[in-house]
């Protein structure tokens, strides 16, 4: 195992210029209380230094929040947060009421994934704190820096099964990266700034703060920044040296070698970097369902998404392999398949700031641990270095073979036979007239996968969707919250009917609140993906989804009705020839959200499939249908 | 399968063993046995968990582990370079008649008497768990009433100390 250079938080305060200021910052004058810390301090936010000042439990919380640099919170107030709640509506921060505390947590999520800043969400105790938990593991199974604050009953109270009491920690103890009770309001200010730093730094991920009624009622003394103190937590940034020189000595060796991009190369910010090796090394780039956009699209040595649904391309690049330069990705079963017949061939070089998820499904030949932002450019130089001695590979046989499978197996569909449109031809369009500008969220089933495969993504972050967890409901919430990150940009939530109908209440949210998100039904009146199953392996027995929302049924709920409800344009689109002008009437419209019920047909299907339980080189391009595989396999 | 001591430093926070145990529980990985107590520096335990676990797997544990925010250091101690001990106390039937015989056979493994009463005495022995296993089996022959194992306890050799280096490193 790679070792890298470990980075101490708890050195780094200790040697941070706040923290060895700490004993004079109590002399200063109140007045005086703007001074910065050095850049290197663990604390986030400006690190303003403010002197000793007396206030209750609740004032801090929201004084932390705003020290921490937290401009937007999505929450919904209950009895045990409700001190918290007052200072609240004192504050600059920006609190955004959602109707339901998943659609807080996902808000929070999308925030997250296209600002790269810390979500924020609050909720009360007991059913509040557990409409979180949702969304807190999705953010768990797709690292989105996310903190979690929730109101817990008073700490005498606490095990005695009292009102609205749950025991959230020990809920979301597996599906958090940390989390703190709080019973003692001084423990708020540090409390704070550590969950702030945990979610942010090495893998991001959710953090949970649950804090007692009393200790958010109780008098304490506020001074910033606080000291951090995490003595178990390390996270390695810097690549090791020595790793980094094999892998580019593996790279410089190969003669089919293939990018592996997940999604930590966008939690890092490294798609410049990401760019400047590929480039470099001349290598096929696969951008995994976390990492569309990443590389972009229309780049010639992008071959596509690997994975279930992904292109026969970016499959068969992968399978095909002799070296798999592994960035910011996990070898998730979505993208592998069968383990053991995945990439037979290849070599494994593995690069991620987790140092657990490396050799935990496919064993790395090249180990590196190290945040990609780090490693990359390291990894370029040492490849130039290396291709300067030993030469550019040729890897022309390689890309004759891959550019003949893109044009053979290019992505595509086929029309309906009942007469309904395509839906894949709606997000297509939605993409093309909207622009790789806009932010594209999804829900989860075949209106994502399509969503994945048919808009062209060009840059980081224009993305986002529920990939580990595959939370149904995500796209509308997590628009909203995509939405006052980026708000000048144009906002698609991209929806099935089922999604729709778990989370679309934060319609209200978007319409009170003026966070025109556009959504997109894709109907097909049913539970989709599942529905695909059933016609694939279930002999078309189509038990429990049918969802009764689509053509010729009695449409509950009419979708058009329910956006009027909630306050916005609503459409209907049902023929080929409107789809156009549909959308492009949704992004005239900018002073409310849009829903728009796109009826389209229940029988297609997303093409290509690889079926759960076989290897990555069953790819089907269409029902029975694998590709031809050249005699050089 | 084989058999791995792992010596972990915790921070001393509520809900440390917790967090443990379900981490052990969540990954499907196999505690054989599990000590924790305080250490020479406050605020700091020491947890010495025993997995059965191959090669990949005990990987896979240790970096699972070492993940949890309260997880200062693991070490993985092997059976040459450690002191592994465990710790029994055993309620065995002893009557006037056999007393002398369960005592003498307590005796052969360093064991001690700690409690007597008409018709029991209560065994109290620390040891390699082979040991203790085979104390077990000479006891049992006279009626064993209960037993209360402890965890392993483990303890490298030689002069250097766990958390001396873990705390200056940190």
């Amino acid at each position: 195992m790679s070792k890298g250079s470990p980075i101490s938080p708890s050195l780094m305060a200790s040697k941070s210029a706040g923290a060895a200021k700490a004993p004079e910052r109590v002399d200063k004058p109140a007045e005086a209380g703007v001074d910065t810390a050095a850049a290197a301090s663990p604390v986030l936010g400006p690190n303003n230094v403010v002197p000793p000042t007396v206030m209750t439990g609740s004032e801090a919380i929201v004084r932390s929040l705003e020290e921490l640099g937290v401009d937007d919170i999505f929450g919904l107030p209950g009895g045990a947060i409700l001190p918290t709640y007052d200072p609240l509506m004192a504050s600059k921060m920006n609190h955004v009421l959602v109707r339901h505390e998943q659609g807080a947590g996902h808000a929070a999520q999308g925030y997250a994934m296209v600002t790269g800043r810390v979500g924020v969400c609050i909720a009360t105790s007991g059913p509040g704190a557990t409409n979180l938990v949702t969304a807190i593991m999705d953010a768990h199974m797709d690292s989105v820096p996310l903190v979690a604050i929730t109101g817990q009953v008073s700490s005498g109270v606490i095990g005695t099964d009292a009102f609205q009491e749950a025991d959230i920690v020990g809920i979301t103890m597996p599906i958090t990266k940390h989390s703190f009770l709080v019973t003692d309001p001084n423990d708020i200010p540090h409390v704070m700034a550590e969950a702030f730093h945990l979610a942010s730094t090495g893998r991001p991920g959710p953090v949970l703060v649950d804090v007692a009624k009393d200790a958010q009622q109780g008098q304490m003394t506020f001074s910033w920044p606080p000291k951090i103190d995490l003595p178990g937590y390390r996270p390695v940034v810097r690549g090791h040296n020595k790793q980094v020189r094999e892998a580019a000595k593996l790279i410089s060796a190969a003669s089919k070698p293939v990018l592996y991009v997940g999604g930590g190369v966008s939690k890092a910010h490294a798609s410049a970097e990401l760019r400047e090796l590929a480039e470099l090394t001349g290598a096929p780039v696969v951008t995994t369902l976390m990492a569309r956009g990443v590389f972009p699209d229309s780049h010639p040595q992008h071959v596509g998404m690997p994975g279930m649904h992904g292109t026969v391309s970016a499959v068969t690049a992968l399978q095909q392999a002799d070296l798999l330069v592994t960035l910011g990705a996990r070898f998730d079963d979505r993208v592998t398949g069968v383990l053991k017949t995945f990439a037979p061939n290849a070599k494994v070089i593995h690069a991620d700031i987790d140092p657990a998820e490396i050799s935990k499904n496919r064993t790395a030949d090249v180990p590196i641990v190290g945040s990609v932002k780090e490693i990359i450019p390291e990894l370029t130089e040492a490849v130039r270095t290396q291709f300067g001695t030993s030469g550019t590979p040729d890897l022309a046989n390689w890309w004759a073979f891959l550019n003949n499978l893109k044009e053979t197996y290019p992505l595509g569909w086929t029309e309906p036979e009942d007469g309904l449109s395509a839906p894949q031809r709606v997000i297509e369009r939605i993409g093309a007239l909207t622009g790789p500008e806009g932010i594209y969220v999804a829900g989860v089933g075949q209106h994502q996968m399509w969503a994945a495969q048919f808009i062209k993504y060009e840059r980081p972050h224009a993305w986002l969707n529920s990939g580990g967890a595959g939370t149904m409901g995500y796209a509308v919430p997590a628009a909203m919250g995509a939405k006052v990150g980026e708000p000048d940009r144009v906002v698609w939530a991209i929806d099935g009917d089922g999604c729709f109908q778990m989370t679309n209440q934060e319609l209200a949210t978007c319409a009170i609140n003026n966070i025109p998100i556009k959504v997109a039904v894709i109907n097909n009146s049913s539970l989709g993906m599942v529905r695909q199953w059933q016609t694939l392996f279930y002999e078309g027995r189509y038990s429990n989804t049918d969802l009764n929302t689509g053509h010729e049924t009695i449409r509950i709920p009419d979708f058009v009705k329910l956006g009027e409800a909630y306050g916005c344009a609503s459409f209907r689109c049902e023929r080929d020839e409107d789809i156009d002008a549909t959308i492009q009437k949704a992004l005239e419209i900018n002073d409310r959200p849009v829903v728009i019920d796109f009826v389209v047909s229940p029988d297609s299907m997303v093409w290509p499939m690889v079926p759960a339980g076989v290897s990555n080189d069953q790819i089907q391009v269409a029902r029975n249908m694998t590709p031809e595989w050249e005699e050089e396999d | 399968m084989s058999r791995h001591t792992l010596s972990v430093l915790v921070e001393d926070k509520p809900g440390v063993l917790t967090r443990v145990a379900s981490l052990f529980a969540r990954r499907a990985f196999n505690i054989n046995s599990l000590a924790v107590g305080p250490t020479e520096v406050p605020g700091i335990s020491r947890m010495t968990v025993v997995v059965d676990a191959d090669g990949d797997l005990i990987e896979q544990v240790t970096k699972q582990l070492n993940k949890l925010v309260n997880v200062i250091k693991i070490v993985e101690l092997t059976s040459e370079s450690s002191v592994q001990r465990d710790h029994i106390l055993v309620k065995v039937r002893a009557d006037a008649a056999t007393r002398l015989q369960v005592t003498q056979a307590a005796d052969l493994f360093r064991a001690s008497v700690v409690d007597v009463s008409t018709d029991s005495v209560v065994i109290e022995a620390t040891g390699h768990p082979e040991k203790l296993t085979a104390l077990l089996s000479v006891l049992e022959p006279f009626g064993i009433r209960e037993i209360v194992q402890s965890g392993t306890l483990a303890v490298g050799r030689g002069s250097r100390s766990m958390s001396d280096r873990a705390l200056r490193s940190a």
